[in-house]
């Protein structure tokens, strides 16, 4: 069989608990070796999906497939070729961090010899090496997420469901973090990762979805979703406020904002290409000097907050 | 990756049993490493077994028949009763992984569902027999004299052993029904102790009220407390073996299915 494109593929995902409908029809594919960010507050549903998708739920309608293989009707084909990292640290407390990774690698039906292996690899890998010989509760927070993510990579799974990774961690613990998902995304591993961090998923993935309440509500790259929603600004700092006064002036109506604390003065670009130009030329004719110019990219929060706000202003259109 | 990974190809079978070995190795570890439970399983039984034989000796050794000493009679119903309440550490243990997010990931690999109810149950057998070695050594020293010959013994160990299995997967029921490991303690606490009481551990039925005496000499507890009694001090087993033997197989072909189906159900909603 030809390989798809796609590693994971779900279409109109819809799971209820009674009367509660947690998912209302999500749809979404991950290209092979890239990563796909699932972006959402608190309760969108984005556990419930990596559930799902890693076999771990049951859900009511749709269709999941993982490499090929139907999460429904060949769930053991799926796990051997998935690893998973939830929320809380799935690991054994009182087992060692090198016992828990041989395990687990057994478990995936590594040889003895292989789960050995692989074990010490990871152990150097991750940093865990002095730590190896003690049991897991004596782990620190950020070193228990790093066995956890070790333990679901022992038998090097083509694809990867990284729930909230880092949910927790301290900004250090982060970063590093985010340093070994990098990596293993340059080895090629496909991921699929949920986080709630914006500049999680704007630093680490090639294609976002936002989904609140139960449904994707915008799809795209992080610049792609940027765009939709917010435009570029350029920010302009003159020497005194007489050169700002005077720049305000001829630039007119595209100022949006001045500030005279900061000496600035910010315009609104639609095409970077030629309304910086612009702008620069309206000055430069009367004579102007610029202090510093930086342009500002509309940030994910901006995306974000737009987004989920618009969804639930529709929300209430429809209870009228 | 630098390590190249070589996966075992074995047959279905093959890797639901090795998968049920990896996960009882993992269970022995808990017992070596979980230090208090160990000293638990220790000096517990050797607690029961003093105080209920100076405590209770003196008033009921005149109930007993002729010739028959408190410490031999009370040391089959210590027996059973510590290994009833050892099993449900098995309710603890899964409750613990329930609660925990580990189970997930087991479910999450490729392995048999039914390996962690195993491992925990399997586990259970091991203290067990280690309870039962220091209370019978414990009691050899304060002067416990059994009558059973070898083969007695190996009977017993049987009996016991399909007892323990038996009490374990019904407290994986517990275990997988509860919501909380402090909810797993009150309900074995509240399963086992009248039911240990309430049978001939360690008072002969005949001083019972009528009530309780038709329901304690009826009970599984008290068939296989009998028939262990019956083997120890040599005395004629009557119905009392097969009817332990087929409690403890009642037991299981219920418990170990029901166990099963729920942790199923349980961990896929």
């Amino acid at each position: 069989m030809a390989q798809s494109k796609y590693v994971i593929e779900a279409k109109d995902l819809k799971k209820s608990y009674g009367s509660a409908k947690v998912l209302k029809g999500i749809d979404l594919k991950v290209e092979r070796g890239t990563m796909l960010a699932l972006l959402g507050p608190n309760g969108a549903g984005k556990t419930t999906t990596v559930r799902i998708l890693s076999t771990l739920l049951a859900f009511d309608s749709g269709t999941v497939t993982v490499e090929g293989h139907d999460v429904t009707t060949e769930p053991d084909e799926v796990r051997s070729v998935i690893g998973l990292t939830g929320q809380s640290a799935a690991i054994d407390e009182l087992l060692t961090g090198r016992e828990n990774l041989v395990m687990m690698g057994r478990l995936y039906r590594l040889s003895k010899a292989s789960a050995k292996a692989r074990a010490q690899e990871l152990l150097e890998e991750f940093d865990i090496v002095e730590a190896a010989e003690r049991p897991a509760k004596t782990y620190s927070g950020g070193m228990r997420r790093r066995l956890d993510l070790a333990v679901s990579l022992i038998a090097t799974p083509p694809v990867l469901f990284l729930d909230e990774p880092t949910t927790g961690l301290d900004p250090r613990s982060r970063l590093d973090m985010w340093g070994i998902i990098k990596s293993l995304l340059a080895a090629g591993t496909s991921i699929l990762l949920t986080t709630q961090y914006l500049e999680e998923a704007d630093q680490l993935a090639d294609r976002i979805v936002v989904i609140d309440d139960g449904k994707v509500i915008a799809e795209g790259t992080a610049s792609e979703l940027k765009r939709k929603v917010g435009k570029d600004r350029l920010e302009l700092t003159f020497k005194d406020d007489r050169t700002l006064a005077q720049a305000v002036k001829v630039l007119g109506q595209n100022v949006i904002d001045s500030d005279e604390k900061e000496l600035s003065a910010t315009v609104v670009i639609k095409d970077t290409n030629t309304d910086v130009k612009e702008t620069l030329d309206m000055l430069a004719k009367q004579k102007i000097p610029i202090h510093a110019m930086t342009i500002h990219k509309p940030t994910l929060d901006d995306v974000f907050l737009s987004l989920t706000g618009k969804q639930k202003r529709a929300e209430k259109k429809e209870d009228l | 990756m630098a390590v190249p990974l070589v996966f075992e190809k074995r047959s279905k079978t093959f890797m639901a049993f090795n998968d049920s070995f990896i996960m009882i190795k993992r269970s022995g570890l808990h017992i070596i490493r979980n230090r208090d439970q160990l000293l638990g399983a220790f000096f517990q039984p050797i607690m029961f077994l003093v105080l209920f034989a100076s405590v209770f000796g003196g008033a009921i050794s005149k109930a007993l028949p002729p010739g028959v000493t408190y410490l031999n009679f009370l040391m089959a119903g210590i027996i059973v009763q510590t290994t009833a309440f050892g099993s449900t550490t098995t309710a603890i243990a899964v409750c613990n992984d329930l609660q925990k997010g580990i189970v997930d990931r087991f479910r999450s690999l490729p392995m048999s569902n039914l390996a962690v109810l195993n491992g925990h149950v399997i586990s259970d057998l091991f203290r067990n027999s280690i309870s039962t070695l220091v209370m019978l050594l414990a009691g050899l020293v304060i002067g416990f004299r059994p009558h059973a010959s070898l083969t007695d013994w190996l009977l017993i160990a049987g009996i016991l052993f399909l007892f323990t299995l038996a009490f374990s997967w019904l407290s994986a029921i517990v275990g997988v029904m509860a919501k909380s490991v402090e909810g797993v303690q009150w309900l074995t606490f509240v399963l086992v102790f009248p039911l240990t009481f309430a049978s001939t551990a360690f008072v002969p039925a005949q001083g019972m009220g009528r009530i309780l005496k038709a329901f304690a000499v009826n009970q599984p507890i008290t068939q296989v407390v009998e028939a262990v009694r019956a083997l120890i001090l040599g005395t004629p087993i009557g119905n009392h073996g097969w009817l332990a033997v087929a409690w403890s197989v009642g037991i299981l072909v219920i418990a170990m299915p029901f166990a099963s189906w729920l942790f199923r159900r349980k961990t896929l909603s």
